[in-house]
């Protein structure tokens, strides 16, 4: 996780991608009134990502403030439930404000205060990245503004207050289908009107370039450790990573220091909803077609014409129509699997891992340890399989409540 | 020289100001759209720029964010969008037409059949909001062989360099985004929009139209001033929402309020 070991490791063909081309994938397609604030952030980034004092700061805040490293967890119990591989949780459910996603925000905010920006901008879904941004931005002392749709508002009540205790503005959204996308649309927005005093801290490996190449950094740091742990721990590099997939930052971060580990399989988990055959679900790498959305080429959920479609998943942070292009990049090379899970396997996977290991995930990761518990056996008993545990799941107790019929 | 292009030069040797009028296609219906466009004209636009309808407008107000939800609630397709364009030509052989939107649209229907089927339908020109210069080379490729000028937008932080780069590869004109904000924005500061146009029409022999922020006589006859003329959309499409009820009113009401921005801009001084 150093910068040396990093530029190292920069010998894949696509590890700094020119322009922020993955392949077809990637990009730059906003207005024009954000390419100069895009161009000065990567400049920015770039320099900073290879300045040790940088690095020091940022690794500083992981260990200080975040609580790093997380554990990698022998999940002995659900190993022996699922009669197959060996399986190890990656513990980012225990990072302060309970997910991966703060890995980013740190890294983002300590850039924002680099460039002098006093206000940072989000959006988010279940809420968990406004959580993070709005975090940090009190730590720093930043003007904090997080984007929601008015859907997502009401259903992730206890996220709004949460930040609002944090001194952040939440503002509901309620154009187009009121959800995560339309959070990003009015993000960008508000971002093309105040370029010159904010920062946009955009929480997954998608937008435009510089956005999939930095958060990916930031995030790199699950699997970093994840390597370093299992040399120590397993003795050996694991067989197979899993993660879920929503925009994919987790799974980036867990996969990208393995991608030149060719014996080692990545598996990216989707939402598959409904099911994928109904049409109602979110996973753009099983059922979509390439196409342009958020400032990034990709593969999207949208219809014959060209229109975002309406995803749906049991768990609002996989609920989003396109990925990350670097996903899409390695789901065409081959280098990458993606598989997909639907709301029923997830909740099944939620409550066996409270059950066995006395473990909340959240009901994204939940997605994760689905394909894990659909396929341990066939893995067999040598396989050792590591699950990014992205997220806690104290979010989703009302959802799953309410699914169980309780009312609170 | 397509018809934009030729309408362009004409307007310059007679020294006037284009006026480009912004409505979405299907907006409130699709049956408005062709007697609506017809109405601009007979009011005096000398351009017209039509809307596709594309679900995730991320560069557009709330007003024109709401009328491509209503362009997109009355089955308003690009391949429809088209149809509506070739209807229009059937009656007018002359007006330019300009299509705008996001790029997804085009990707869906393949940039070379959009080309074709829409040089086909009568478009002139098309304006792609999240589509920059260095991500375009497919599309103009296929632009040209169809005749269709990919009209390029340089922004109040597009850098000196950038804005050379930007009119090195753009057709038609040049669209100066006069204000940093979404369409619409009221926050348009018309001396420092004025000086940066003068600069960028020192940068390009294109014509240069300013818009965003253009909502009446007033402000189209002062930003006239420094450019070779000017784009209205919010403002025209304010009133087809407010006529959302009664859409046989909405060309008469179109045809008026452009009438008047018209006279406002031919009173216009000459730029310095």
């Amino acid at each position: 996780m150093t910068p040396e070991t990093n530029s190292a490791r920069g010998a894949n063909h696509y590890a700094q991608p020119i322009d922020g081309h993955f392949g077809q994938h990637g990009g730059r397609f906003v207005a024009e009134t954000l390419m100069q604030a895009l161009e000065e952030l990567t400049e920015l980034y770039q320099s900073a990502w290879v300045d040790p004092a940088f690095q020091a700061e940022f690794r500083r805040d992981l260990e200080l403030f975040v609580g790093r490293p997380s554990p990698l967890y022998p999940a002995e119990r659900l190993t022996r439930h699922l009669g197959g591989a060996r399986i190890w949780l990656k513990r980012e459910d225990l990072n302060h404000t309970g997910a991966h996603k703060v890995n980013n925000t740190v890294g983002q905010a300590l850039l924002a205060r680099r460039m002098g920006k006093p206000r940072i901008i989000a959006e988010t879904g279940a809420g968990q990245h406004g959580v993070a941004t709005a975090t940090i931005a009190a730590r720093l002392g930043l003007e904090c503004c997080v984007y929601m749709g008015a859907e997502d508002v009401k259903r992730q009540s206890l996220n709004v207050y949460r930040m609002k205790l944090l001194g952040a503005e939440v503002i509901p959204v309620t154009s187009g289908s009121k959800t995560l996308k339309d959070a990003l649309n009015e993000a960008m927005r508000d971002w093309v009107a105040n370029v010159d005093t904010t920062h946009y801290i955009i929480g997954t490996v998608a937008g435009p370039h510089p956005y999939p190449v930095m958060v990916r950094d930031f995030q790199s740091v699950i699997g970093h450790e994840a390597r370093a742990q299992s040399l120590t721990q397993i003795g050996r590099l694991p067989d197979v990573l899993v993660a879920c997939v929503g925009g994919g930052s987790n799974a980036i971060g867990l996969f990208h220091p393995f991608i030149d580990d060719h014996d080692v399989r990545l598996v990216g988990v989707e939402a598959a909803g409904e099911g994928l055959a109904t049409g109602r679900h979110a996973a753009p790498l099983n059922a979509g077609r390439v196409g342009v959305l958020h400032g990034n080429r990709t593969y999207l959920m949208a219809d014959d014409d060209g229109q975002i479609m309406e995803t749906h998943s049991i768990s609002a942070g996989l609920d989003y129509p396109g990925v990350g292009p670097e996903h899409s990049y390695l789901k065409d090379i081959g280098r990458a699997e993606y598989a997909a899970a639907t709301d029923d396997e997830a909740m099944a996977a939620f409550r066996l891992l409270n059950r066995v290991e006395g473990i909340l995930p959240a009901l994204e990761s939940s997605h994760a340890l689905a394909w894990v518990a659909r396929e341990a056996r066939a893995l067999g008993s040598d396989a050792e399989v590591i699950v990014n545990l992205s997220g806690r799941g104290d979010k989703d107790i009302l959802t799953v409540a309410a699914l169980d019929g309780i009312t609170t | 020289m397509n018809r934009l292009e030729t309408r362009l030069e004409t307007l310059r040797e007679a020294g006037r100001k284009a006026l480009v009028t912004f409505i979405t296609a299907g907006d409130p219906g699709p049956a408005t759209t062709v007697p609506a466009l017809h109405a601009l004209v007979e009011g005096g636009a000398d351009v017209l720029e039509v809307g596709i309808p594309f679900s995730d407008p991320e560069a557009e107000g709330p007003v024109i964010q709401a009328a491509a939800e209503r362009g997109l609630a009355s089955g308003t397709t690009l391949r429809k969008v088209l149809d509506l364009v070739a209807d229009f030509r059937r009656t007018d052989d002359l007006t330019p037409v300009v299509l705008m939107g996001y790029l997804n649209s085009i990707l869906a229907m393949g940039s070379e059949a959009f080309a074709q089927r829409a040089q086909h339908a009568g478009v002139d020109g098309l304006i792609m909001v999240n589509l920059p210069p260095e991500e375009a080379e497919e599309l103009r490729f296929f632009l040209d062989k169809a005749s269709i000028s990919l009209i390029l937008l340089v922004a109040p932080t597009t850098t000196e360099d950038r804005a050379r780069y930007i009119t090195s590869q753009a057709a038609g004109f040049v669209y100066y985004v006069s204000l940093k904000g979404t369409t619409g924005s009221a926050s348009l500061d018309p001396v420092a929009a004025g000086a940066r146009l003068r600069w960028l029409r020192e940068l390009t022999p294109l014509p240069v139209m300013c818009g965003f922020g253009i909502r009446d006589a007033a402000s189209a006859r002062a930003m006239a001033a420094h450019a070779d003329g000017v784009v209205v959309g919010s403002a025209l499409v304010a009133t087809i929402a407010a006529l959302g009820t009664q859409p046989e009113n909405i060309p008469e009401a179109l045809r008026s309020q452009v009438a008047a921005i018209r006279s406002g801009l031919d009173r216009a001084p000459e730029q310095s």
